[in-house]
């Protein structure tokens, strides 16, 4: 299964010119021009005029939430990937 | 100009693209990946809003009383001028991809034609569409490349879908009685001229996705003239079973 | 260790209307719940897609095929948001997907009914959906961030897909013959008790309300929702004439509300042990797709490898 998984994309939409591309969601996508097309297909239903940024969620670096008053937890770098928060049942086994 | 001849013009354009829609529109929740599905769904969206342009636009021409949804889904098999490419059965991923690739390909072409056709309705159809299947050619040139030059597997799956598919390519570029009428009147598109510009294209595409271009000349040919496939059949008991099943309702 | 300084300070941020968001602490329980809640619901698009996909090749017109194109496509797309927001807590959609096509995870009973005439996808429209954005509007509300913006984001597209289950259901049941009333009729008896089901066991009964609902992550209780859901629901039902198959069913000007009769929750508990009419029949559909699909997804994964390799060689 591991080496067909699709990663994870990132997506960002100008909605119309004179606005920042926002965080719309993510997606799976073999590859940027698939994660490009996906997402006119899932986040804009095609409309026309709008710009789109994926990026690979694993390539996304974070600050960590330090200011917020009730963090505690030392921080991790990937936004979106922290498995070793999480405890796998058994009998998913490999994630 | 004829009325025959526009309105079986009309009537083979709605056709291909409500049966090739009503087809598409299988993969709906079965696709091999979510976004796949949606995007298999858009297409599928875009086919069926352009026969219903087309049948509309019918509906108003033979003013016989039946609308868009009579002349779509209440017509006997032989009253239906698809190209039988449309009616086939999805096969697997790769075979729907392959018709896909097919079909928008040529489809495309012929829409950048139509766009300069004299009558009004046709070329704003065209130019319509045109946005729409720019983007069913790319998604299916994309997937032609990735299943062709992905796996070993996917290569052979791919080869073997070309190949099936490729005798039916013959109807789409075959100009008969009514497309050369249309030619000559002006407002119709010569199937046959988009030939060469449609093989160069094929050609670079195939050869970048390591796929053999099929040679075979003869082709299947008799949905212009509603001679259909055993599919066809079945393809329509579901697609009219409600407005058969319960004639003049409205839903 | 989770020390209660910590639990403290989260439910105060947590009481103080605060979002909770992917990398900020929370307690394992939290995540555990989200985890299971949130698949759940992506689950429940997903399977959802089946039962009305059913009637896409037969819609009576070329109109309701489109409409009905767009809505499971749009189930699509939640399942896919969902999965997404589930993903931000570390876990990822294939495994989550196999939890699903192994019968290990729960997705939705509602879905485990067949559709068996035109009339339930206006009965599935005009109730599933209605049931689903009374609970949605509720968790637009909760806790966890990117689970609130899923929900935003899918409260927005759902808004249709109530109505056109309406609008199906007016053409049947009222303004159409005989044959469509009944149709209509009979729909609506199969839909109308599964979809209170659909809140899920009464406050009293249920495991995890309590909890939840401290954390916000839940905004509302099971029976709360069910009594909004049959509020607004029953009038609608009067409109189209149809009669709503509880004869215990009558308004209480004390209460505000109407008094309903008691679910079976027999029922409802065998469906979610399996023993729905669909239940096999729908994760075998689902692992069918999945499986059909795997060299399609290994192929496309095959050939971006391949495009980077090519592009690290033409770069160098």
């Amino acid at each position: 299964m591991s080496n067909s998984n699709w990663p994870l994309w990132e997506i960002f939409i100008r909605s119309k010119n004179g606005l920042a591309h926002k965080h719309a969601g993510s997606l799976h996508a073999a590859d940027a021009k698939m994660a490009i097309e996906n997402a006119r297909d899932v986040y804009t239903r095609r409309m026309e005029g709008v710009s789109i940024w994926v990026v690979r969620s694993s390539d996304i670096v974070a600050s960590s939430p330090a200011d917020k008053d009730f963090l505690y937890e030392p921080a991790n770098d990937k936004v979106y990937r922290h498995p070793t928060f999480y405890e796998i049942p058994p009998e998913v086994g490999h994630m | 100009m004829s009325n025959q001849v526009y309105n079986t013009y009309l009537l083979r354009l709605a056709d291909d693209t409500l049966i090739l829609g009503q087809r598409l529109s299988e993969w709906c929740g079965h696709g091999p990946i979510l976004e796949e599905d949606i995007a298999l769904s858009n297409i599928a969206l875009d086919y069926i809003g352009q026969s219903t342009n087309v049948y509309k636009q019918l509906a108003s021409l033979v003013n016989d009383g039946r609308d868009e949804d009579a002349i779509a889904l209440t017509r006997m098999e032989s009253e239906y001028v698809n190209a039988l490419m449309m009616e086939l059965p999805n096969g697997d991923y790769g075979t729907t991809i392959a018709r896909q690739y097919y079909y928008s390909s040529f489809y495309l072409l012929y829409l950048e034609q139509l766009k300069n056709s004299s009558d009004h309705f046709l070329a704003g159809f065209a130019e319509k569409s045109i946005k729409e299947v720019k983007y069913h050619l790319q998604h299916a040139t994309d997937w032609i490349l990735r299943l062709g030059d992905g796996t070993p597997e996917s290569h052979s799956r791919m080869q073997h879908a070309v190949n099936g598919l490729w005798p039916y390519l013959g109807e789409l570029f075959h100009d008969d009685e009514t497309d050369m009428e249309a030619v000559k009147e002006g407002w119709g598109v010569s199937r046959e001229a988009l030939k060469t510009a449609w093989t160069n294209r094929v050609n670079a595409v195939f050869a970048e996705a390591g796929l053999t271009v099929p040679s075979e000349a003869w082709y299947h040919s008799g949905g212009r003239k509603g001679s259909h496939t055993e599919h066809m059949g079945f393809l329509l008991a579901e697609m009219q079973f409600l407005q058969r099943a319960f004639p003049g309702a409205k839903w | 260790m989770e020390n209660q300084a910590l639990l403290e300070r989260f439910q105060n941020y947590v009481d103080a209307e605060n979002k909770i968001e992917a990398k900020d602490w929370m307690p394992d329980g939290y995540r555990k719940t989200l985890v299971r809640q949130i698949a759940q619901h992506a689950h429940s698009e997903v399977v959802g897609m089946l039962p009305e996909g059913n009637w896409i090749s037969r819609a009576p017109s070329l109109r309701r095929k489109a409409i009905l194109i767009s809505k499971v496509q749009d189930e699509a797309g939640h399942g896919l948001y969902l999965y997404s927001a589930c993903e931000t807590l570390g876990v990822e959609r294939d495994a989550l997907i196999e939890e699903l096509l192994s019968g290990k995870a729960k997705y939705s009973s509602i879905f485990n009914y067949p559709t068996v005439s035109w009339a339930d996808i206006g009965a599935i429209g005009w109730l599933v959906d209605g049931a689903a954005i009374v609970n949605q509007v509720s968790l637009q509300r909760t806790s966890y961030g990117p689970y609130s913006r899923a929900m935003v984001r899918i409260c927005k597209e759902e808004s249709f897909h109530q109505r056109q289950g309406y609008e199906i259901m007016i053409a049947l049941a009222k303004n159409g013959n005989e044959a469509q009333k009944r149709m209509a009729q009979e729909a609506f008896n199969r839909w109308w008790w599964p979809s209170l089901m659909m809140f899920g066991p009464s406050d009293s009964a249920s495991a995890h309300s309590g909890q939840n609902m401290a954390w916000k992550i839940k905004r509302h209780s099971n029976d709360e929702l069910r009594q909004k859901f049959v509020d607004m629901t029953v009038p609608q039902a009067e409109y189209l004439g149809l009669t709503i198959p509880d004869k215990d069913l009558k308004w209480n000007e004390s209460t505000g509300h109407y008094d309903f009769g008691e679910i079976d929750w027999t029922e409802f508990n065998e469906v979610v042990k399996g023993n729905g009419p669909c239940n096999k029949q729908r994760l075998q559909t689902r692992n069918k797709a999945h499986e059909e699909g795997a060299w399609v997804r290994e192929a496309a994964m095959a050939y971006a490898r391949k495009q980077e390799e090519r592009q690290a060689v033409s770069a160098a």
